[in-house]
């Protein structure tokens, strides 16, 4: 899990490591105050850490259903050009973006 | 040891490799993992996508319910745990082929986990030709999880005919099974051993077409070395995207060799996500991988847990049919099959059924199992088919195995039937008598061509007498040439010793 979760106070770097990541350009203010809000929130948590969970099992999801599943029935995807309207560059009905150099798949 | 495992500039005398492998093999499965559009391959770019599949804003994944069973089935095969939860999780990064910015795929909680499977593998030194000497060795299977694939990125002008990185979302969402094995492998040679024996079991329970060229099974090369004896690991690196046995085998080979100057010039290894060039077989590095925590899993909000009853389970696996290695054993002792006839017959279920009917009805298994694995399925390999794709018929080839067990038609002339027989279809024994290729047992004329032989070549007949027996092959040429192919070998020979030996 992500380091931001273990501890109680946060850091420039990791702000700053964080928008990298989720390809954020920050500025130096922003940086500040992100840092400052983040940490509250992790303070918060903090808060709710303190009560004793032992036992209880880890809610993935606030909803008690049972999986909502679909038959395996494939219907016709969307119309390709209604798929590909609001592409700002197309070329027979592939998306075409900015030469990417590196392979980078993940 | 090998001749060069003798040369002092291989790795393997110093180093011994450890290999783990992730593969990706997609779904049989109509419709996509959590959308309903169409599960195709080769069709037009993006008309086989749904808004869900193109991370539309707004749209809600449901899980197809047929990958349940899927899941469960390769649990099994696997000799895995089948976890009664699982949980989907996001597997966030950005690249233009994956429009969400995130992959639904499982984490902490994978579907299956914890299991085996058995490969039969090289003995060491045996050599990579036909034959080698195998034993067998159990590969652990570390978990196996559910995912969406990504769509396709084509990056090549000539390919997609402008300029730009062409982007097709037809894969996007194709479900997945990601299975992980332990890093239990020793060598290249290996590491293709368990890739084949666990695309046989994936075909066998019908859980994936597996077919490499589709791109239905990738693998992934985890590769470290260490020096012998130590029983720490090295620091190990990824190679990406192999998409045939041929490259999983280079790229290893290749990557051995690469870490291995490192060390050898006392540096250290980084870990690395590395990719294969097929035309250097050589493996660069494609990044550095600077920590794990990169992809910033969390659960997916818009997914429960996926619970999985018991009694499912359990009558999937009342259901699982025969895998290889069971099929394997039981060839083994029922038709008292061995070495690598057998593997290649378990190999395809298709082949291993075919060859059950047919020895069945020729009743010699031995010669069933040689036909089958080696005459017919060269044909088949020449022309890209299955067993079942073809016009031959177990039954007809039980028939023509019989001619041939019975000394009615020379194994020559039946092989030649062959290729029709798959081309075409149709009766063996029918053949041969519209074309006259039944073969001569008759002593009399047999005699006569014999004695014919005898004559015409006194200088080799002469060897043979005084103990050469090279000439008897040339000598045993001429009857046949003289019968038109169709003497009874055995008896040719018989009467070729007794008469030139004079007693007969």
């Amino acid at each position: 899990m992500l380091a931001l979760y273990a501890m109680s106070r946060i850091t420039r770097e990791d702000v700053e490591r964080t928008a990298d990541l989720a390809r954020l350009s920050l500025s130096n203010d922003e940086i500040e105050s992100m840092t400052h809000d983040l940490g509250q929130i992790l303070d918060h948590v903090e808060q709710l850490q303190a009560l004793d969970t032992q036992g209880i099992e880890p809610t993935a999801h606030a909803i008690p259903l049972a999986t909502p599943l679909r038959a395996d029935k494939a219907s016709p995807g969307i119309d390709p050009d209604l798929a590909l309207a609001n592409a700002p560059s197309s070329d027979a009905y592939a998306f075409v973006v900015p030469k990417v150099i590196e392979a980078e798949e993940g | 040891m090998s001749e060069e495992e003798r040369m002092s500039d291989n790795p393997l005398d110093r180093y011994e490799p450890v290999i783990g492998l992730e593969v990706h093999t997609h779904l049989k499965t109509e419709s996509k993992l959590f959308s309903p559009a169409p599960v195709r391959y080769g069709g037009a770019p993006n008309h086989d996508v749904h808004p869900i599949d193109l991370g539309m804003p707004g749209v809600l994944p449901v899980l197809n319910e047929k990958v349940i069973g899927l899941a469960i089935r390769l649990g099994l095969a696997t000799h895995s745990t089948v976890n009664t939860r699982s949980v989907f999780a996001r597997k966030n990064y950005f690249y233009p082929d994956l429009p969400k910015g995130y992959q639904i795929s499982q984490y902490e909680e994978p579907v299956v986990s914890n299991g085996w499977i058995e490969v039969e593998v090289p003995v060491k030194g045996s050599g990579k030709k036909r034959g080698a000497e195998t034993v067998t060795k159990r590969i652990g299977v570390t978990r196996a999880h559910l995912e969406e694939d990504a769509g396709k990125s084509i990056h090549d002008v000539a390919l997609s005919g402008s300029e730009g990185t062409h982007i097709d979302l037809n894969r996007a969402g194709v479900p997945l099974l990601e299975i992980v094995s332990e890093p239990d492998l020793r060598s290249a040679a290996e590491a293709s051993a368990y890739l084949r024996a666990l695309r046989s079991i994936l075909r066998y329970i019908e859980v994936s077409d597996a077919d490499m060229e589709k791109g239905q099974f990738r693998c992934d090369a985890n590769v470290s070395l260490r020096p012998w004896g130590r029983s720490q690991f090295g620091t190990r690196t990824e190679i990406k995207n192999l998409n045939s046995f041929a490259n999983v085998e280079g790229a290893i080979e290749a990557e051995i060799v690469r870490q291995s100057e490192i060390l050898d010039d006392g540096g250290e290894i980084q870990q690395a996500t590395m990719g294969f060039d097929v035309e250097r077989r050589k493996t660069r590095v494609l990044r550095l991988k600077e920590n794990a925590d990169d992809y910033r899993y969390f659960d997916d909000p818009d997914l429960i847990p996926l619970m999985i009853d018991e009694e499912l389970i359990e009558a999937i696996r009342a259901d699982l049919p025969e895998l290889p290695e069971q099929k394997r054993e039981r060839f083994e002792q029922e038709y008292g099959l061995a070495g690598e006839t057998t593997a290649i017959l378990v190999a395809s279920r298709r082949l291993a059924d075919f060859f059950e009917h047919c020895a069945r009805a020729c009743n010699a298994p031995k010669a069933a199992a040689n036909w089958i694995a080696r005459d017919l399925r060269q044909e088949l390999n020449e022309r890209n088919l299955e067993v079942d794709e073809t016009r031959l018929e177990p039954d007809a080839l039980a028939s023509l195995i019989r001619l041939v067990e019975e000394g009615r038609l020379t194994t020559k002339n039946a092989r030649e039937l062959l290729p029709e027989l798959v081309e075409e279809g149709g009766d063996p024994q029918a053949m041969m008598e519209e074309r006259g290729l039944e073969a001569v047992s008759d002593t009399g004329m047999i005699d006569e061509w014999v004695t014919a032989v005898i004559s015409g070549n006194a200088a080799a007949v002469e060897s043979v007498r005084g103990g050469d027996d090279k000439p008897l092959n040339f000598l045993m040429g001429q009857v046949m040439k003289a019968a038109g192919g169709k003497a009874a070998p055995g008896e040719v020979r018989k009467r070729l010793m007794e008469m030139i030996r004079g007693d007969g």
